[in-house]
């Protein structure tokens, strides 16, 4: 639970007080929340279809955050230098942190932390299809932190200003924290562009291997989202998939340029009229395929997930009986 | 799958005081065995970048909170009492700031 009414702002000057018990007048008083662009807190009323929409979208956004420690720990052992190895430290750190924010906003909404874990675990709970796919060679690290920090701030950002109050305070502690993930990874690169054939090569090749990945993390085309519009009016979702993914690509591409490496998309072009880039088409069976649970890595990515769990189990049991014993302790002392 | 520590773990609430002379501020909440040990998470979770020179950890369940319900009745009383505000008080102007 976030306690509520202690930090938040309150619409001040809005009538909820004549709300009565009666279903409709509730949910008319949290539409008129909603139209007025208000925030609604956990113990306020709310359709539970709100309530589920958001359990589903929150819940998935924490797993994807501790998923996505794997693929870059992965490379802390095997970090090119010191200074490599402890940037990349911070950044899973804050990944696992970014979990926890998340997690924490959920449980506001009456589900537990368990429930939550024993969805990830037994794999009837999503996750960012991007954390499937393996991390080959050091570029690739680098390449997540400009490339998939890049697209998960993109859609971060407009979350900020989510209607349900404690998801849009967890994305704003998290927004402050991603620039650094982006930009690690992009100077990263940057270096090793500076470096042999081979270096230059390497960025390239983990380029290749993830850009059409980050394209589909904004998600399927507009056209095929039926939920996109009800997330739309409720608040919960501010900007569209595909206008997300279309600012995305009008960001990276002069970011690839000063790099010196090339997108793989041949259909990638300015288009004067539009203002925008024209890109060619996402792979969405490979997409959904991979969401099913049978890209490359969902197995061994889910079941490094339950193991680091489990072989924790021990940890939290002793910190239990520690914290009882110390109880009884106190109890006896005062006794 | 069962994990019966972490249920068992309570939920606290997290209060940091970003610097010297400003009030502790809600900024979350974390499950933890103890008091102790909330306070540890709560540093490595919440002030990885100084964010805080002091942190207050409560149990959650130890807050009591106002009804949304009642929220008419405990605040808009307040919205017709506009004498409370300097604004309602006409100074002359040759008076100055006062
Ligand atoms: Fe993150
Ligand atoms: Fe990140």
């Amino acid at each position: 639970m976030y306690t509520q009414a202690m930090d938040i702002p309150d619409e001040s000057g809005k009538k909820l007080a004549a709300v009565s018990n009666a279903p409709s007048d509730q949910e008319a008083a949290f539409e008129a929340r909603i139209d007025a662009d208000g925030r609604i807190e956990p113990q306020d009323w709310m359709p539970e279809a709100y309530r589920k929409t958001l359990v589903r979208q929150i819940s998935q956004h924490a797993h994807s955050e501790i998923v996505g420690m794997l693929p870059e720990g992965n490379w802390i052992s095997r970090a090119p230098s010191l200074k490599r190895k402890a940037i990349l430290i911070a950044k899973v750190q804050d990944e696992g942190g970014h979990g926890l924010y998340l997690y924490s906003a959920a449980e506001t909404l009456g589900t537990s932390r368990d429930q939550m874990l024993e969805g990830l675990h037994s794999g009837k709970a999503k996750y960012s299809s991007i954390f499937n796919y393996p991390t080959l060679n050091w570029a690739d690290v680098g390449v997540i932190g400009w490339l998939v920090d890049g697209a998960a701030i993109m859609n971060q950002v407009p979350l900020c200003r989510c209607s349900y109050g404690p998801y849009a305070r967890a994305m704003v502690r998290v927004c402050k924290e991603e620039s650094f993930h982006q930009r690690q990874g992009y100077e990263a690169l940057l270096v090793m562009m500076k470096g042999t054939e081979e270096q230059r090569a390497m960025v390239q090749d983990a380029v290749n291997r993830y850009w059409w990945k980050c394209l589909a993390m904004f998600g399927p085309p507009d056209a095929d989202s039926p939920h996109s519009a009800q997330g739309m009016r409720w608040g919960i979702k501010r900007i569209s998939n595909d206008d997300l993914r279309q600012k995305f690509i009008d960001a990276t591409v002069p970011q690839a340029k000063v790099l010196g490496v090339t997108l793989p998309d041949p259909e990638l072009k300015w288009n004067e009229a539009r203002g925008h880039y024209d890109y060619g088409q996402i792979d969405w069976a490979e997409f959904w395929n991979t969401v099913e649970g049978n890209g490359p890595c969902n197995k061994e990515r889910l079941a490094t997930r339950v193991k680091a769990h489990n072989d924790g189990q021990w940890v939290r049991d002793a910190a239990q009986a520690y914290a009882r014993k110390q109880k009884e302790r106190a109890l006896k002392e005062a006794a | 799958m069962n994990t019966p520590a972490l249920k068992d773990w309570p939920l606290w609430e997290v209060f940091v005081r970003s610097k010297q002379g400003l009030e502790h501020k809600h900024c979350g909440s974390l499950h933890a065995a103890d008091a102790a040990q909330a306070l540890h998470m709560a540093r490595d979770v919440y002030t990885r970048r100084q964010e805080g020179v002091s942190i207050w950890v409560v149990p959650s369940v130890a807050i009591t909170a106002s009804n949304p319900d009642d929220k008419g009745e405990l605040f808009d009383p307040a919205a017709d009492k506009i004498y409370r505000h300097p604004t309602f008080y006409e100074i002359p102007e040759e008076v100055g700031h006062m």
